[in-house]
């Protein structure tokens, strides 16, 4: 049966995308770290970093996707996800600093130590093992989103209301992860990491492998994603984003669907929070801003949701004109982004991979059985979180 | 800065476009030097920082219309961290791998220094951070120009117990709950015990960031201080959250003579945004006040109203700080002869420069400088009346010795220790630092 | 009467500190001393002049603790300055000043500030304004001195202002009881007179109790004993009264939300941004009064109301012209295009007025708190509750009486069945989304009061906001009030047992929690236009 979902997983743009993702796992590290610097064709360490960062946000970015234009959910709040497998990630390496941290104490962090904090709270137990701390990368976001989502689908939240509660827990989540008394590291977050497996993580090499890491993990959030939505369930996510009390009349278990779409979606967000860490070198509860996790709907918007490219074409984009921005017109970056945003909006509704489509759909308008079928379904379907009494419907 | 465009218009092509193009094509010896301003032009620190980013465009301007540094002309390259501190550690690379540029100036929070401070150490280049802060470190890239707090919260506490100050005997902490406010008053409650203070004559008191519902804690302020006992507030409390709660204290009658609050994170900037009619006699305590009166800060005032263009912009401390740090740099690029981080890290320790409060700023081995204390009263007019001073200069401490673990730790960055954690009991140094 | 009640003062205060009689000294000298004085040395001149008990050092005195003394640089002078009359402080003639004047001002401590109002509570007892009176009563209510006894015999004797004859017993009453020379009788009958005192009485109480006699202890706890059981009913009144204050800040920031995103259904992030220009606009407002209308400063507040309004409604309209209508029928796309719309009014603003706070004083109306009974009312919040309520109950008005708000109704019931009905439905949207934005702006001119002014100030509300208005149900107005006023009163009841922070959580899970189990929130709309 696996076989099979993953037969139909791979239609030939998944598998392209795939392709392009664990190519670029291999050639980037290998760029980097086998041609020399000031040859040509070598790519800088630190730039290295910086696009492991944005295929981080890419995961990310694909996990809001999976909820919100497949399944109509729109959560607010799946920067919390992602920063809290961040944190668990940080933990683990601010344990692996051991002794190295500037009071010398074994067992204890820094902000601990000098809070006067006599022991390590219960829940830092176990942190210093790897694996233990990857199993909380993907426990810990999920058990939120399942218990988060049980409730909350089960009472039948929607449309904006979800939209709203779920920016109250990552708006809690942030002033909680703000108190010193957490014993989280308060504002300062956690930082200065040593090291990762045994090895500094400032070495070119860890650098390279995280890189590679981020990119498969991409490759394989996108596999993962491509099966989901083109099996059965699949279909049903988007019958329910676009009919939902339709689909409930003819007898599926809604709720079970979106916590099944809601829970994946919070463990992806949490693997790219845990690889993210690592490259950039903090997490701090900044993360948890809900501004933070209103943007990652924007990558999804201007890549072009209910498609797996769009919102990591959308990631991507949006990043590099950020980092682009804040160096280049540090003082006016902002009116660019908010002017793209408005932009994007009125004028590509579908994102870039829409106007793509736009563009290439009129070519092919010659060759209408080259079109894929399951973007038509998209493309037919309403907006896929229509919500609220004021909106003309068709008929029920 | 044309030129300067095109390079990274080079880079974030090659960012953008293709793993292939090579961004390293490090132009010949550049003619200038190039100096890093990492502060937030945006975002919730933009209304400190901006001032910061200006001040040293201003010096720099400066420095160049005095010839510049060994010859070459001194090159801004501004960015802006949005407030993100993530952003920030991957902007620190970019000036340093990227820009080339020879030194860094910038940041306000604890976070974003603890932020970069891995780049800096990794890259090997220099940061001067200009604000206040927690003590508690001292990195071999690092110079701290700002406060730590031996320079300013106990010097102002001692002159609140004085009779100068009223004799206080109570005594509030109240903070915004981030890592500054939480180890100052740690500091401060320690040292308060040790000084004969009853433990209920203390009350802490931590806010979120930004708060702004001042009406409960303002009460219980209240009801604290009206208990027979002298009652003074020592406020760690940050940037935004200031004017709502001075503004309350106002409204609930709270006079300066009544409970005097002292700050440490209220100066001439964070002033401009109120009337301080009802705040004549809260106290501050800060290293510079703009109405210090001497010469050289006459001469700092009147230049810098000239570049901004406005007599109403106002200075403050961290600008200072910037000041001193920026002039301190100067002085080791020319002792050593080279922008190198190293040949500047040997060079500057011992060097001094002026400060803007008649005194001479000193570069210690542990990385901070020496610094008057002094405590100053609001005025109407947004200003500070100095009512007390130290009469020497206070040098940085690092390692607080009021905090147990921190007792025994040291800095010193020259030989033969050259280590920011040298414990002097055991006569090690702590693994991180070489 | 007063005349003869002055000379026995001063007479008294000779007595009293028969050490000034010895070196009765110069004032005019004194007072010119005080130009070149350093702080140290005014604090002698000033306890040199508390000593001669002369009226005549009464205006120099205030003049100092008030800051209107000034120094002439040119001719070395000591001069009062208020406003633009300068008087001189011994004579207080009024001088004209030089061409080449250069005044500054002598400036003073908290200490000196402190010993200028104890040295002028003695020689203001008897002064003809009732509130310097009660400003000298509540002085000696701060220091009590058994000295002061026979002083404020008197001064009751001859008091016929009420409240000032309360301040000046109470202050009687408190010296005799920590007076350890007094009868215990005397002492006794303090008690219950300082016991209804106010606020601070117990703690007044609990203070004079330390190393007082067994049989005063006794009476003193039973005063006590009763008060706290006042003091906890008093004390849950003034939480609900801060609540409410918190709340109606919640319901100003929160009912142009209402219209926007509760009525109109458009997801609008650049709310916050409207309830800072408004903000600005007032800013500007009263920058313009000051410059060209001193005289109307006080006013300014609410000349600013309708221009806010204007210049946020208009850009509310705008914005709906220009973006949001395109948007109709795809309500989260108007959360991304809002969101960019509100980067690009922040940076506005920052461009334009810079990073830094801005300042918007406060009228004298609006300064200042009052006793209610056991509460402490700050006028400023107590203004901003009527405003908010005013500002509900128009709304309310707008949309439930007149013609425009039947047609708002109308539009977003059923946008083709009133367009049908020949709504100009365009125009609708367009007046409803600027009613929202205008009335966001007039919850900035409020916000100046208790905020900073500075490009960031909508960011702190607008999670708030939405938490309001889906607390309180989508769509209702009612719900906005009653959810702003329960989340305002929860919080403030939560506070002291969490902690501002803690109880900042506790209250954003409680909504999680209350929109599970009603997740239309308080005041749900019913009926079949509700589910999608």
């Amino acid at each position: 049966m696996l076989t099979q979902a993953l037969f139909r997983a791979l239609d030939r743009k998944a598998i392209w995308v795939i392709g392009i993702f664990l190519a670029v796992a291999i050639l980037v590290p290998m760029a980097n770290l086998l041609i020399p610097p000031g040859q040509f064709g070598h790519v800088p360490t630190y730039l290295v970093s910086l696009l492991g960062k944005y295929l981080s946000y890419a995961i990310l970015a694909l996990a809001l996707d999976l909820v919100w234009g497949y399944c109509g959910i729109l959560s607010l709040g799946h920067g919390a996800f992602f920063a809290l497998g961040g944190y668990a990630m940080g933990m683990y390496l601010m344990r692996q600093i051991g002794t190295r941290g500037v009071y010398g104490n074994p067992v204890l962090p820094d902000f601990m130590v000098f809070l006067n904090w006599k022991e390590l709270p219960w829940y830092w137990q176990g942190f210093d093992n790897f694996w233990f701390a990857m199993a909380m990368v993907v426990l810990v976001p999920g058990i939120l989103a399942f218990v988060f989502g049980f409730f909350a689908f089960r009472s039948r939240v929607t449309g904006v209301y979800l939209s709203i509660i779920t920016q109250a827990m990552t708006f809690a989540l942030l002033l909680a992860f703000f108190r010193n008394d957490m014993g989280f590291g308060g504002n300062n977050g956690l930082t200065d990491f040593k090291d990762i497996l045994g090895t500094p993580v400032q070495a070119q090499a860890i650098r390279a492998t995280l890189f590679a890491a981020t990119a498969i993990a991409l490759a394989l959030s996108v596999l993962v994603c491509s099966m989901i939505v083109n099996s059965k369930l699949g279909k049903v996510m988007v019958a329910v984003r676009d009919a939902e009390s339709r689909t409930r009349f003819l007898g599926y278990r809604v709720e079970y669907v979106k916590l099944f779409a809601f829970t994946v979606s919070a463990i992806m967000a949490g693997i790219a929070g845990a690889l993210y860490v690592p490259q950039v070198g903090i997490i701090n509860p900044g993360e948890f801003e809900p501004g933070n996790s209103i943007e990652v709907v924007i990558w999804a918007a201007v890549g072009g949701r209910g498609t797996l490219i769009g919102p990591i074409i959308g990631a991507i984009v949006v990043n590099l004109g950020k980092s682009w921005f804040t160096t280049v017109f540090p003082e006016f970056w902002l009116f660019a982004l908010g002017a793209l945003f408005v932009l994007v909006t009125l004028f590509l509704p579908k994102g870039i991979v829409g106007l793509w489509k736009q563009i290439f759909g009129r070519a092919r308008a010659a060759h209408p059985d080259t079109t894929p079928k399951a973007s038509a379904d998209i493309e037919r379907g309403e907006d896929p979180a229509t919500f609220g009494d004021a909106q003309p419907r068709p008929a029920e | 800065m044309t030129f300067f465009s095109a390079k990274r218009a080079l880079l974030t092509a090659a960012m953008a476009g293709t793993i292939v193009a090579s961004a390293v094509p490090v132009m010949a010896q550049d003619d200038t030097i190039k100096v890093g301003i990492l502060h937030s032009l945006s975002g919730t620190m933009a209304i400190s920082e901006t001032t910061l980013k200006d001040t040293m465009l201003f010096l720099i301007e400066q420095q160049n219309a005095k010839g510049g540094v060994l010859g070459k002309q001194l090159e801004p390259v501004v960015v802006d961290i949005a407030s993100d501190w993530p952003l920030a550690a991957e902007l620190a690379r970019q000036l340093i791998e990227v820009d080339d540029v020879d030194v860094v100036f910038g940041c306000w929070t604890s976070v974003c220094r603890k932020s970069v401070l891995p780049v800096f150490e990794e890259l090997n280049s220099l940061l001067f951070y200009p604000v206040q802060y927690e003590g508690e470190e001292s990195q071999r890239n690092v110079f701290y120009t700002g406060a730590s707090p031996n320079q300013q919260a106990i010097p102002a506490v001692d002159y609140l117990m004085s009779e100068d100050g009223g004799s206080v005997e109570r005594w509030v902490l109240a903070g915004t709950d981030y890592v500054y406010p939480q180890t100052t008053n740690k500091i401060l409650e320690q040292y308060l015990l040790d000084k004969g203070v009853a433990q209920e004559d203390i009350m802490i008191n931590y806010t979120p960031f930004g708060h702004s519902d001042w009406q409960t804690i303002v009460s219980d302020i209240k009801a604290f201080g009206s208990e027979g006992k002298k009652t003074a507030v020592v406020s760690t409390i940050n940037g935004d959250a200031n004017v709502p709660f001075y503004r309350e204290l106002g409204n609930q009658g709270i006079k300066a003579e009544d409970i005097p609050v002292v700050a440490f994170s209220v100066g001439e900037e964070e002033l401009s945004g109120f009337d301080t009619t009802p705040l004549v006699g809260h106290l501050a305590a800060w290293n510079y006040f703009m109405s210090v009166d001497t010469p050289e800060n006459e001469e700092f005032i009147s230049a810098w109203q000239d570049y901004i263009g406005s007599t109403d912009r106002v200075t403050n401390d961290p600008m200072e700080a910037h000041y001193i740090g920026f002039n301190l740099w100067v002085k080791a690029v020319e002792a050593a002869q080279s922008t190198e981080a190293d040949a500047v890290i040997d060079a500057i320790v011992g060097l001094e420069t002026p400060n803007l409060t008649g005194g001479m700023a000193t570069m210690l081995p542990n990385h901070h400088i020496t610094k008057p204390v002094l405590i100053g009263e609001i005025q109407d007019d947004g200003q500070f009346f100095v009512v007390s001073e130290t009469e020497e200069l206070v040098p940085g401490d690092a390692w607080s010795d009021y905090l147990p673990e921190s007792a025994m730790l040291e800095a010193d960055w020259t030989a033969p220790i050259n280590c920011g954690n040298y414990n002097t009991e055991t006569k090690t140094c702590g693994a991180a630092a070489q | 009467m007063l005349t003869h009640l002055r000379n026995l003062l001063v007479a008294v205060l000779l007595f009293l500190a028969p050490a000034a009689q010895a070196q009765q000294i110069d004032i005019a000298a004194s007072v010119a001393a005080m130009a070149e004085a350093s702080l140290k040395e005014l604090a002698t001149i000033v306890t040199d002049l508390a000593a001669t008990g002369d009226p005549a050092v009464v205006p120099a005195l205030t003049a100092l603790g008030d800051g209107d003394l000034y120094a002439d640089e040119t001719t070395g002078r000591v001069l009062i300055q208020r406003g633009s009359t300068v008087t001189d402080p011994v004579t207080g003639e009024h001088v004209e000043l030089g061409a080449d004047a250069d005044l500054s001002k002598i400036r003073v401590n908290n200490s000196l500030r402190r010993d200028i109002a104890a040295a002028l509570a003695g020689m203001t007892l008897m002064s003809d304004n009732p509130a310097t009176r009660l400003s000298a009563a509540n002085g000696f209510l701060a220091n009590p001195d058994p000295a002061n006894i026979p002083l404020l015999d008197e001064a009751i004797a001859a008091e016929t202002n009420a409240d000032v004859l309360r301040a000046m017993q109470n202050a009687r009453a408190l010296t005799v009881l920590r007076d350890s020379e007094s009868s215990i009788e005397d002492r006794q009958a303090a008690v219950p007179l300082v016991a209804g005192s106010g606020r601070n009485a117990i703690t007044i109480l609990s203070s004079s109790r330390t190393d007082a006699p067994e049989e005063l202890v006794a009476s003193i706890n039973a005063a006590i004993a009763g008060l706290e059981q006042e003091r906890a009913v008093w004390g849950a009144l003034q939480n609900v009264w801060f609540g409410v204050s918190l709340g109606s800040v919640l319901l100003l920031a929160a009912i142009g939300l209402a219209i926007t995103f509760g009525v109109m259904g458009v997801i609008n992030m650049a709310h916050g941004e409207m309830v800072m220009l408004g903000a600005y606009t007032t800013f500007i407002v009263q920058l313009t009064i000051r410059n060209n209308f001193p005289g109307l400063l006080d006013y300014s507040l609410l000349i600013a109301l309708p221009a806010a309004f204007l210049v946020t409604g208009t850009i509310g309209v705008g914005i709906e012209r220009g973006i949001i209508r395109w948007l109709y029928g795809r309500p989260l796309e108007t959360l991304l295009a809002t969101w960019g719309i509100s980067l690009i009014l922040q940076q506005t603003v920052r461009s334009i007025f810079g990073p830094t706070n801005q300042m918007v004083i406060a009228p004298t109306w609006m300064a200042g708190s009052t006793e209610f009974f056991g509460l402490s009312i700050t006028y400023g919040r107590f203004w901003i509750v009527i405003f908010a309520l005013i500002v509900f109950f128009m709304l309310l008005l707008v949309l439930n009486r007149t013609p425009l708000g039947l047609q708002m109704r109308a539009v977003t019931q059923n946008r083709r069945m009133a367009s049908s009905m020949g709504i100009r439905t365009p125009f609708v949207d367009a007046m409803t989304f600027g009613l929202g934005s205008g009335i966001a702006g007039l919850a900035g001119v409020a916000l100046t009061q208790i905020d900073n002014i500075s490009p960031n100030l909508g960011q702190n509300y607008i999670i708030d906001s939405f938490m309001v208005v889906v607390f309180g149900g989508v769509g209702n107005l009612w719900g906005t009030l009653v959810g702003a006023l329960t989340l305002g009163v929860a919080n403030k009841f939560l506070e002291p047992y969490a902690g501002a922070v803690l109880g900042k959580i506790l209250i954003l899970v409680l909504i999680i929690l209350f929109i599970q189990r009603r997740p239309r929130g308080l005041f749900a709309l019913k009926g079949r236009a509700v589910e999608q």
